[in-house]
């Protein structure tokens, strides 16, 4: 009884497809409240894929698809799944949709796939996607859900490539290697060790060791906390 | 709440949907990932002969690698007394596999490519890197001595370490013109080392940072190459 009463006034309610709330739903995780940097979700793959940039740019991607349709999927279901197995379903749903991810950049670029390795399957361990089935998807309609998918899946997307810029630029000298856009910007070019006379721009750079292991990742993503929070003042707790 | 029976009913069809269309997607994909499996190894190879053959080979598509492969590269398997094996390509034969029996009984491969300046042999060596298995490609002159490139690979090396044996193409580039023989006929291989190469013709210099990875390296040439001896005095 309770179920058909939630559904008539889900009907009765008739909102904009794109209002205010809706835009909110996809800004708020950008800032306010981003799953990185005010959650602190999503670390360790945060920490582990961040040394180049494409392969950030394909695991955003990779899990603003997990975190959209599996919100998406599991709101739909939401008024069949059993209470007591929810978290078991909820699994299975972003479990295939990471597998799905995986075979598809698996027959489309073999390289980044490589890259990725384990970090894509990982994805389904990713606190962000669960957290936000839980939280948001399992009360919420469809669209909304989606949306709150997608949000999320930016927001922890924007704080992956803001380090993974960083990073390579220090720890390499470049930025989107193994793209067509390569561009090698500072520090001696590739063949220092064979010519020395061929340095390139600020060729007196050596290359920081420390930024290309997952550790320099931490400090990046500490200090990326620290400005979001004098900069953003709903965010300092008055206490 | 629901009931027991709604609930095995209710995970029971989930379960073969999301099976379904899993097993659908992976058998349909699965020529592709075969195909894309084949290049992404045979660029690795064709890595170690850039410089012969004059382009970088991670510019290749997939067509030219398999273009190169089927027009230019002969490909050879050999058992360790230096005979060839019949009917089998140096592709299907997996180095990790075969490290697993016992030396005897293993099988090489080798890839030779016909260019304009006569036949490279590329050969495959394998073995340890700090954390886990390092390969490479080791292409040289018909005279099994002089390298004309290398290649290098790692499963699991510490990024910007014991990792830029792969990522650092200074590194690999270094092999290019060693000998693997002394002038006498001696075998010395080649010596990864650390504070830099004193020999100018047998070593190359260490990654600082990287010097058991750089071990396994010296190591890996030392052992690997040795097994093609009984090919290469066949061959001549």
């Amino acid at each position: 009884m309770a179920e058909t009463a939630i559904q008539k006034t889900e009907v009765k309610e008739k909102e904009p497809l794109f209002g205010p709330k809706e835009k909110q739903l996809l800004s708020d995780p950008l800032n306010d409240n981003n799953p990185i940097t005010v959650q602190v979700l999503g670390i360790c793959s945060a920490l582990a894929v961040t040394t180049l940039v494409v392969p950030s740019v394909v695991m955003t991607v990779a899990v603003v698809f997990v975190t959209a349709f599996s919100s998406l999927f599991t709101s739909l279901l939401r008024k069949s799944i059993p209470k007591q197995v929810r978290m078991i379903v909820q699994l299975v749903i972003i479990a295939t949709l990471v597998t799905v991810v995986e075979l598809t950049l698996k027959a489309l670029n073999y390289e980044v796939y490589k890259q990725l390795a384990v970090f894509i399957g990982l994805i389904i361990t990713n606190c962000i996607v669960m957290g936000r089935l839980e939280a948001f998807s399992m009360a919420n309609r469809p669209w909304r859900s989606f949306l709150d998918g997608v949000g999320n899946g930016l927001g922890y997307g924007a704080i992956l490539i803001i380090v993974a810029l960083i990073r390579e630029l220090f720890g390499k000298g470049s930025l989107f290697a193994g793209s067509a856009l390569e561009w090698k910007i500072i520090g001696p070019s590739a063949e220092y060790m064979l010519d020395t006379t061929s340095i390139g721009w600020l060729g007196w750079y050596q290359n920081n060791n420390l930024m290309v292991l997952s550790g320099a990742a931490m400090f990046i993503i500490g200090i990326l906390i620290w400005i979001h929070r004098s900069w953003n003042p709903k965010l300092v707790d008055v206490s | 709440m629901h009931n027991t029976r709604y609930i095995i009913v209710f995970v029971a069809i989930l379960t073969l949907v999301v099976a379904l269309i899993l097993s659908l997607m992976a058998t349909g994909l699965q020529p592709i990932h075969d195909r894309n499996e084949a290049v992404y190894n045979k660029k690795a190879i064709l890595s170690a002969i850039e410089t012969t053959m004059g382009v970088e080979a991670a510019s290749l598509g997939a067509e030219e690698v398999q273009a190169i492969f089927d027009e230019q590269i002969e490909q050879v398997v050999v058992d360790m007394q230096g005979n060839v094996i019949e009917g089998v390509k140096a592709e299907d034969v997996d180095l990790a596999q075969e490290r697993k029996k016992p030396v005897a009984s293993r099988r090489l491969p080798v890839y030779i490519y016909n260019g304009s300046q006569g036949k490279v042999y590329i050969l495959s060596v394998r073995g340890s890197g700090l954390w886990d298995e390092i390969w490479g490609s080791i292409a040289v002159e018909d005279d099994f001595s002089t390298i004309v490139g290398a290649a290098f690979d790692h499963a699991g090396e510490t990024p910007g370490l014991g990792a830029e044996i792969k990522d650092n193409p200074n590194f690999s580039a270094q092999f290019e013109g060693k000998e693997l023989y002394e002038p006498d006929g001696d075998y010395t291989g080649i010596v990864v080392r650390k504070g830099g190469a004193k020999d100018p013709l047998h070593e190359v210099d260490g990654i600082s940072g990287a010097t058991i990875t750089g071990d396994g390296v010296t190591q890996m040439i030392q052992t690997g190459i040795k097994y093609y001896e009984p090919y290469f005095e066949k061959v001549d």
